[in-house]
């Protein structure tokens, strides 16, 4: 089995993470707390484990996001997230 | 509270329990006969010449062992139920290592009796939490081998933690040691809202149950 | 503007079958707003006793287009897209959300005059979110020069191959590059296996060029181009990458 077929793109994640922040959430800019490289979400590798939703840079492969959807509540680790930018979508 | 919408004619992977085995399948769980592989980042690929396992943590000796080592530890051949959180069972499963109350043997932990918790560490940064006392007495290995075979690196290999009766993600796949510490620390599941024990048999799947 | 999608039912009004192991279904949704050539929806399964399952299906129409068309590849041991491709009838409705993605789009309103050449490298049914880009296109007058590499098992597994004859033979800015990576026609004069830097080398438009590049399809397939491309001085922000997952859908 190839590390392939264990992840899809951020864009995968985007309909669930726009369940939590009302956007469009893929191309969001995170900067990685690990390298410090700036990357839009749909550029992340998503690796969808049954248990939960970890989002990792591609470049060092630091976990930027780790959502589980438990019982009615959303648990984000946005830990390895320096900054995240959204476009409100306003302007 | 309105009826959710039924696809019509969609059934799903199978869900049914045989009588005969319903007795070995914990509440909320199904059978299968695969073995899924759940990952939540890439796969380590640890090479053996560097591979070590260690023991610390509030203990008054560190241990550890080259692979090599390892292999010369007795080994045993275990057939067991396994149970993940996401609803599958696997039943009869085969595995083979060395039992933890075996490395546990050289740390006299009689004389550090506070010393009630371990905590998991392993290749790719996962990380779970057991009570000691989880992982004595013939209750958990460093498996090594599946079903005869070298463990595969995408369930865990060259050697993963087994504790069959918990829920199987605290069985932590490319394992390398354990920290025994006076307190408990939740772990990567457990921090994001599942149970700190997960007891199958209990249902204990989420913070709370 | 905040905005969150909610749940929705489509019906089935159309099933077209496009190669053996492909079918397309073409969904009427009277609630749906207008999408950007690239997106996806993400389709929710559930069975009486509650059970759910989820998966992501790219927009395969425009978004000129009157009704949403999903293309979907049966995958063997798969537990969604049998369904769709064996159970689903016309009539039936399909639960689903979107569009969803902002990042793997084009859209010809972005466009500028100076229009850089498009590059699209299509694995199976990766083709389908790369269709809905390639019919928006067709819909406008801007003919910006654009080639389509799109791989594939056999000439019977080609899905749209006779829209995409049609496209091409009337349209002298698009070409579309075939290579039949297990079984090739008698005569066929084309590529016979899988995308490679030689490949790649012949027919992607050169990097000085400045090409926009869009890739979807197997994640192997996916990673394998992405590199490649990069190989060939492509800029990193200029490549956009869609992976399917292991089995293409």
């Amino acid at each position: 089995m190839k590390d392939s077929d264990l992840r899809l793109d951020g864009n995968a994640a985007g309909g669930l993470l726009n369940e939590i922040f009302p956007f469009e959430m893929t191309s969001a800019e995170a900067t990685c707390g690990g390298c410090d490289a700036m990357k839009p979400i749909g550029e992340l590798m998503l690796y969808n484990h049954g248990m939960g939703a970890v989002l990792r840079c591609a470049g060092c492969d630091t976990a930027l996001l780790r959502v589980t959807h438990i019982r009615g509540f959303y648990r984000l680790d946005l830990s390895g997230i320096r900054y995240l930018q959204i476009d409100d979508g306003a302007h | 509270m309105a009826e959710h919408f039924i696809s019509r004619g969609f059934k799903g992977r199978p869900r049914q329990t045989d009588g005969d085995i319903k007795a070995r399948i914990p509440p909320g769980q199904f059978e299968t006969d695969e073995f899924p592989v759940l990952s939540a980042g890439p796969t380590p690929r640890a090479s053996l010449d560097r591979w070590d396992f260690s023991i610390y943590g509030d203990i008054t000796e560190d241990v550890k062992w080259t692979w090599d080592e390892f292999q010369k530890l007795p080994r045993e051949t275990v057939k067991v139920d396994i149970h993940c959180v996401t609803k599958w069972s696997k039943l009869d499963t085969v595995w083979t290592g060395v039992s933890v109350e075996t490395l546990l043997k050289g740390i006299n932990l009689d004389a550090q009796p506070n010393v009630g918790y371990l905590i998991a560490f392993c290749d790719g940064g996962y990380t779970t939490n057991l009570p000691l006392a989880d992982v004595r007495d013939g209750k958990a290995w460093i498996a090594y081998e599946y079903d005869g075979r070298p463990l595969a690196a995408e369930h865990g290999g060259p050697a993963r933690l087994l504790v069959p009766h918990l829920y199987f993600w605290k069985s932590a796949k490319w394992v390398r040691g354990f920290k025994l510490v006076k307190e408990d620390r939740q772990g990567f599941w457990e921090t994001a809202g599942y149970h700190n024990y997960g007891d199958p048999w209990k249902e204990q799947r989420y913070a709370g149950d | 503007m905040a905005q969150r999608l909610e749940w929705q039912l489509g019906k089935v009004v159309e099933i077209r079958q496009e190669t053996p192991r492909v079918k397309s279904l073409i969904l009427d949704l009277p609630n749906w707003t207008a999408h950007l050539a690239g997106q996806h929806v993400d389709v929710r399964l559930t069975a009486e006793d509650g059970y759910q399952a989820q998966r992501s299906y790219s927009i395969a129409s425009a978004p000129e287009d009157k009704n949403l068309m999903l293309t979907v590849e049966h995958i063997e041991d798969g537990e969604v897209s049998p369904y769709l491709t064996d159970v689903l009838q016309v009539g039936d409705q399909l639960e689903l959300r979107g569009p969803i993605g902002g990042y793997f789009v084009w859209n010809t309103g972005d466009v500028g005059d100076d229009g850089s050449p498009l590059l699209f490298v299509a694995g199976g049914s990766g083709i389908a979110p790369l269709m809905a880009m390639i019919r928006h296109r067709a819909s406008s007058e801007k003919r910006i020069p654009t080639k389509l590499l799109f791989s594939s098992r056999s000439y019977d597994e080609v899905i749209y191959r006779d829209e995409l004859d049609r496209l091409v033979a009337t349209d002298s800015s698009l070409r579309v590059i075939h290579t039949l990576t297990r079984q090739q026609p008698q005569d066929w004069t084309g590529y016979g296996r899988r995308i490679d830097r030689s490949m790649l080398a012949e027919v992607a438009w050169p990097a000085a060029e400045k090409p926009l590049a869009y890739t979807c399809g197997p994640t192997a397939l996916v990673e394998t181009v992405a590199n490649l491309l990069l190989g060939l001085g492509y800029e990193p922000e200029r490549i956009k990458t869609e992976r399917f997952g292991p089995t293409g859908g």
